[in-house]
């Protein structure tokens, strides 16, 4: 496997404008013959088609939900970071890719991360144009809030649903493509294998969610914008729907997966009520901004009301080991510090695994009013889940899975390995590198999404012919027959166990062994797990009905078949990174106070696997990351 | 707790559909709506049949993909509140509990309690937006936006696209969903350029869709999860009257 990174020569700020400048373009006459699929329509797949379109492009653009407006996008809350200094605080787009790079733990590209920062000021900008509403000032002009991992105001919201809007703004953009016929949008599909053709992405097999039918698209690009793969852990943050399936094929055909370990916690989470739980819900990280986390400094106020337990019978353990960033501490150190607070048996709430979120020095100090502006939503939402009202007592809060850093291995092109197969968005590997600061995800969609993939597309698309593959060739059919061979397989298994059980089993074992602490006992004794539960899987999974037609145990079946060879896949990526960096703690490489090691020495790397056939062991590739602008420090908080 | 559930059960969109009836025990108040309705599925598939088809995604009240009458209201009898985020709390044990469809001629039933929206995917694809090209906006300060009207903007734009307007108002009127949407830009200086067309457009889509007329019932404010206000339907008219005035005299 050949991982070239295609980082453009020049000094750091100027490698995306010469980047563009030598990048090859595609005539516009040339535009309308060449095929382009979009696989997803959140902010990546979104922007992404309607630029595409824009452009004179044919593209196709598919989604598994009812409407390209559902995707999983929608739920983010707090905001979208850019560089406008706006504020006057002393921000920067040199600001923001340093705070990025650090907050990603020195895992990640400083050309990627650059090319980031550099965007996320066209993002505002495209985004007001659209008619996003942001929140704005009494003057008229743009606010900004504070967020995690950062000591500037940069960050740009609307209220507590900033991915809602911000997806809406793509959608419309969309929309606009879809009316002229230059995008086609098909929904309910669902991709279930990548058609490679002499090493090239040439197409896709879908099946119709609402049909069963399962179909060959050809194109001459594939572009995979298909979120993250948080449900490998059953209970996430994610949208029921969302899966691993898409970019695991790909890894199947040939392409990289990077770095599959760096999963991110997120700390503010509503903790588990039960066994009936079916996902968990986030509460934005901007609440830490008027917030104080706390916990009783003695493990027998634990079961005490909030109320009373006096003020210096609490610790405010942030503030307390981090006292310049505080309750603005970066998601994976305020998650780890929670968990070690209920470790020492000092948790609140149901089975003690929770942590306070209290608002009323806030209020005291603002007004209910003001934090009900701010917050309102979230609010209702806590108390509609809890039936508690964070008003008049703290929240509680757990850590969640909520992100994942790691995905396909792309170039600085946004090419996976396998060419003419892109990947855009949180699917891919690569800006975020161990751990991703709070509203950097949107920032990171629609920069792919928007202004980079248009701009990169043409250096692919200019060496081969358009026209595609024949959709009744031999490739195009082995495909769909081997697709067709797999569902049909999970129908007539007709075992005795449902696709959510296993699911549930297998988010147990990623959590206990894989979740926000890991070592290698644990990762192992995770791998052996995980291939006895596939094993019984293939033999006892119990689907009803059949598949020419919708049938929901199926689909869900298919995706828990591809999460429980990815999470064997993720552990094993676990077991070999030896050491504590952002996302992924490793125990046995912590400081005697419990902060993370990381080893520059020898994983200064992206790590990259290759699928090397089933029942085999996938090959470990490495890209090395250089450091020539950033000094690679201690990631210190305090 | 214990629930007698009398659930819509349609094979496909030409089946003519019936309510079957269950008993679920065992449930917890601290589950939702929709976490009843995967223990009812799980208990089904141990019996060897064949689990309820149902519309959801984020579970967090945010996507607008969940849907559902329960006992006659969309979303259920809480106000301001999804299905994914309507709690079993709300309820007694022992309760009898009716499911059905989002029902419309608009939306189609595609199986048991899923139907099709996508009629209003069409009227947003007929105005729902405002013509900027990636790469030509102009700095996001250029133009400021009074904080009253960005406010306003907002309350229209959190419409989630669920349709429960539409599945409670008797005329199956889309007019609340699409006043929002409209709304939502007419609102904004950004989209004044295209306010004329893009009203006529909308309303024109929203017809040909086979949504029925308002008749200023209100329903559709009162079960909408995200509390859109009436005043936007009142805008809509409003905006549309000056449209077709300025396009009869132009």
């Amino acid at each position: 496997m050949i991982l070239d990174s295609k980082i453009p020569e020049g000094p750091l700020a100027d490698k995306w404008e010469n980047h563009r400048f030598s990048s090859k373009l595609v005539n516009p006459a040339n535009k309308r013959k060449f095929k382009i699929i979009v696989v997803g329509s959140g902010l990546a797949g979104g922007s992404a088609a309607a630029t595409l379109g824009e452009l004179g492009y044919n593209v196709d653009c598919f989604c598994y939900q009812d409407t390209p407006r559902r995707a999983h996008s929608i739920a983010a809350q707090g905001g979208i970071n850019g560089a406008k200094n706006y504020q006057n605080d002393g921000d920067s787009i040199h600001r923001l890719f340093y705070d990025t790079i650090k907050g990603g733990d020195f895992r990640s590209r400083e050309a990627n991360v650059h090319r980031l920062a550099q965007n996320s000021v066209n993002i505002i900008d495209q985004c007001v144009a659209q008619g996003v509403p942001f929140a704005r000032e009494y003057g008229g002009l743009l606010a900004n809030r504070s967020f995690g991992g950062a000591q500037v105001s940069r960050t740009f919201y609307a209220r507590g649903q900033t991915g809602q809007q911000l997806l809406l703004g793509a959608y419309s953009a969309l929309s606009r493509q879809i009316a002229t016929g230059q995008v086609k949008m098909h929904v309910r599909q669902e991709m279930l294998d990548l058609i490679v053709v002499d090493g090239h992405a040439k197409g896709i097999i879908t099946r119709n969610l609402a049909t069963g039918e399962m179909k060959v698209w050809t194109a001459d690009a594939v572009l995979l914008c298909t979120g993250g793969y948080g449900n490998v852990y059953y209970l996430s943050t994610n949208a029921i729907g969302c899966n691993v399936t898409a970019n695991f094929r790909a890894y199947r055909r040939g392409a990289g997966f990077a770095n599959p370990c760096f999963t991110q916690i997120h700390p503010t989470c509503i903790p588990v009520a039960g066994d009936h739980q079916s996902k968990l819900t986030l509460m934005s990280e901007s609440l830490r901004n008027d917030g104080r986390v706390w916990v009783p400094k003695n493990a027998e106020d634990a079961g005490k009301a909030p109320s009373e337990i006096p003020e210096d019978a609490r610790d405010y353990y942030l503030e307390r080991k981090y006292p310049s960033f505080g309750n603005l501490a970066p998601r994976d150190i305020s998650s780890r510090s929670a968990k070690e607070a209920c470790d020492e048996g000092r948790g609140v709430g149901p089975g003690g695994r929770g942590v306070y979120l209290d608002f009323e020095d806030s209020i005291n100090r603002l007004g209910e009013n003001v934090i009900s502006e701010r917050y309102g939503n979230l609010f209702e939402m806590y108390e509609r889940i809890t039936g508690e009202n964070a008003y008049q007592r703290p929240m509680r809060i757990y850590p969640a899975i909520h992100y994942t850093m790691g995905g396909l291995w792309v170039d600085y092109n946004l090419m996976s390995t396998i060419p003419g197969c892109f990947v855009l968005g949180e699917a891919n590997f690569s800006d975020h590198g161990a751990n991703r600061l709070g509203a950097s995800a949107l920032m990171q969609g629609l920069s792919d999404g928007y202004f980079v993939l248009p701009y990169t597309i043409g250096n692919y698309l200019t060496t081969i012919s358009p026209g595609g593959i024949d959709p009744e060739g031999a490739a195009a059919l082995e495909t769909l027959e081997s697709v067709k061979e797999r569902v049909g397989q999970m129908v007539s298994a007709k075992g005795k166990r449902s696709s959510r059980s296993y699911h549930k089993e297998l988010g147990n074992i990623m959590w206990e062994y894989a979740g926000m602490a890991r070592n290698e006992k644990g990762l192992n004794k995770a791998i052996g797990e995980i291939q006895d539960l596939r094993d019984d899987f293939n033999k006892n999974l119990l689907v009803t009905g059949h598949g020419e037609e919708l049938n929901m145990e199926l689909e869900r079946s298919g995706r828990v078949r591809d999460f429980l060879d990815f999470g064997e896949l993720l552990c094993r990526d676990a077991l070999t990174r030896n050491e504590s960096c952002g996302g992924h703690f490793r125990e046995e490489y912590q400081t005697a106070d419990g902060e993370a090691t990381r080893n520059d020495e020898d994983f200064s790397h992206a790590a990259v696997w290759e699928y090397k056939g089933d029942g085999e062991t996938p090959a470990r590739h490495e890209e090395d990351l250089e450091f020539e602008n950033v000094k690679l420090a201690v990631r210190s908080y305090k | 707790m214990k629930l007698f559930l009398k659930v819509w059960k349609q094979e496909g969109p030409e089946d003519e559909g019936h309510f079957e009836s269950h008993v679920l025990d065992g449930v917890s108040e601290d589950s939702s709506f929709l976490e009843m309705l995967d223990q009812l599925n799980e208990q089904l598939l141990e019996e060897g049949k064949e689990p309820i088809a149902f519309d959801h995604d984020c579970r967090e009240g945010i996507c607008g993909t969940c849907s559902l009458n329960i006992n006659g209201y969309a979303h259920g009898p809480e106000n301001s509140t999804t299905t994914c985020q309507l709690h079993m709390r709300k309820f007694e044990d022992g309760d009898s509990i009716t499911v059905e469809p989002f029902r419309a001629k608009a939306f189609p039933v595609v199986k048991d309690l899923v139907v099709n929206r996508s009629a209003f995917d069409k009227i947003i694809q007929a105005g729902g937006f405002i013509t900027v090209r990636t790469g030509s906006a102009p700095d996001g300060n250029a133009l400021p936006v009074p904080k009253e009207d960005a406010d306003l903007a907002m309350d229209a734009a959190q419409c989630i696209g669920c349709g429960a307007c539409v599945a409670s108002c008797k005329n199956a009127s889309a007019m609340l969903f699409t006043s929002a949407k409209a709304g939502h830009l007419n609102m904004l200086p950004q989209g004044q350029a295209e306010k004329d067309s893009r009203v006529l457009n909308m309303v024109a889509a929203m017809d040909e869709a086979g949504f029925g007329n308002c008749r200023n019932y209100g329903e559709c404010s009162a079960a909408c999860p995200k509390d859109i206000s009436l005043d936007y339907i009142a805008k809509l008219n409003r905006d549309y009257a000056k449209a077709k005035i300025k396009k009869v005299f132009s």
